[in-house]
């Protein structure tokens, strides 16, 4: 009851739904359309799990006065408030920067500035990882570096002033090397997931079962 | 007046994990466990607008479709790893989404990762009227798609004209790939700062227009 159910419906729900690919029938298809309608409603409860674990956490260190356990109110608060808003003053998920309320507030000027200002951090931090580890020492780390700076320069005004090849140049390795090393890799990663599906499907890969109740 | 608060809050938490480019402080670690309860906080309304409420209670309460008591009891059963005793409950829904999906992915996989690449590097190296530049990018593409994959190839050694010159070949084309993924990932960083810096000296401070 506890790995070999499981094990079973993994192989019985993978397998109909590889033989329901390629048998096109109105019953293969009412299984599929069944299927995309089942998967995101017991993928939302997994959502529920994610808040239990992250309140029984944060909620232990507030409880406890842990260390720093104000910021876990910091996490807690907007957790819950943020339904509670959204549920008692009418959401429009069109609503944009204007449309009052706490919800729409929180993520339109705390969480999205937050977040791109986070993305945009890493500017500095790849810059001087570059400065680090981009030295010209051997021909593969030149040719590395050469191409960076191609295709940086391609994008700014002054690549162009440079040479007006400088652009096209940079577009041309976007387009035809670079789209080789990716095509090599993207087969390399396909095969891979492949190989993964079936292990999971046929029971090789059990990782996913974790420790629960063992 | 909203509007107004809306940014001085956004510059405030802006300013605030620049502020971790000097140090660690109590500001940034604030607006870092805020977006962790936001994001949350977001997701679960739009998980109950976008999914729960359209695709499970309205057809529930509206159409009678009680069949779908079946997909939610097992998402149900989500919650009982927070019970040691019975948590292995939680792998029934847990593999009813990896079997479903890996076997709903298997042939998109096959179709999107492998054969579309491979139809893709397929192509005629030479055709009438082809600027030079398309012809040489053609022979690369084919060629360094090839070496690539040579230089993954770890079942031979990388020895002799066609392994060793293929995986060498590889190796740079490889590189190539790197760098201009490099490129392209500090340009879009950079273009991020500059939309945050103009957010803090136009919309904020206005001394730019």
């Amino acid at each position: 009851m506890k790995r070999t159910v499981p094990l079973m419906i993994v192989l019985v729900g993978g397998v109909l739904m590889i033989i329901q690919y390629f048998i096109p029938h109105r019953i293969s298809q009412d299984i599929f359309d069944n299927y995309t309608i089942w998967v995101p409603i017991i993928g939302a409860f997994a959502l529920a799990l994610g808040v239990g674990s992250l309140t029984r956490l944060h909620g232990h260190k507030v409880r406890n006065k842990a260390p720093n356990w104000p910021y876990s109110l910091a996490v807690l608060l907007p957790i819950y408030l943020m339904p509670i808003f959204a549920f008692f003053v009418p959401v429009s998920f069109g609503g944009g920067m204007d449309e009052p309320g706490f919800y729409h507030f929180a993520f339109m000027h705390i969480q999205v500035p937050i977040q791109s200002t986070m993305f945009s951090i890493l500017a500095f931090y790849i810059a001087s990882a570059a400065f680090r580890a981009f030295r010209a020492k051997s021909v593969l780390a030149t040719i590395l570096l050469l191409t960076a700076v191609i295709v940086m320069m391609g994008q700014v005004p002054i690549g162009e002033l440079l040479g007006s090849w400088f652009p096209k140049l940079g577009l041309w390795i976007i387009d035809f090397p670079n789209n080789a090393a990716k095509r090599a890799i993207g087969l390399g990663v396909g095969f891979g997931i492949l190989a993964t599906q079936l292990k999971i499907i046929f029971g090789v890969e059990r990782n996913w079962l974790g420790g629960a109740g063992e | 007046m909203y509007e107004t608060i809306g940014i001085w809050t956004a510059a405030i938490f802006t300013l605030a994990v620049y502020s971790f480019l000097y140090k660690e402080n109590p500001l940034y670690r604030l607006g870092e466990h805020l977006v962790v309860g936001i994001s949350t906080g977001y997701f679960i309304v739009v998980t109950y607008e976008q999914v729960l409420k359209p695709r499970l209670i309205d057809p529930i309460a509206n159409d009678g479709e009680y069949i779908l008591f079946i997909p939610a009891l097992l998402g149900l059963l989500y919650i009982t790893r927070f019970f040691p005793k019975i948590a292995w409950l939680s792998r029934y829904p847990m593999a009813f989404i990896m079997g479903t999906s890996m076997g709903v992915g298997f042939p998109l996989s096959m179709k999107a990762s492998v054969l579309r690449q491979l139809e893709a590097t397929i192509l005629p190296l030479y055709s009438a009227g082809m600027p030079w530049q398309i012809v040489v990018g053609n022979v690369v593409l084919v060629l360094g798609t090839l070496a690539a994959l040579i230089y993954f190839f770890f079942s031979k050694p990388h020895k002799g004209p066609f392994f060793g010159t293929g995986s060498k070949i590889g190796i740079w084309v490889i590189m190539i790939g790197f760098g201009a993924t490099f490129g392209f990932t500090v340009m879009g960083r950079i273009s991020l700062l500059i939309g945050r810096i103009q957010f803090l000296l136009n919309d904020w401070l206005g001394v730019i227009k």
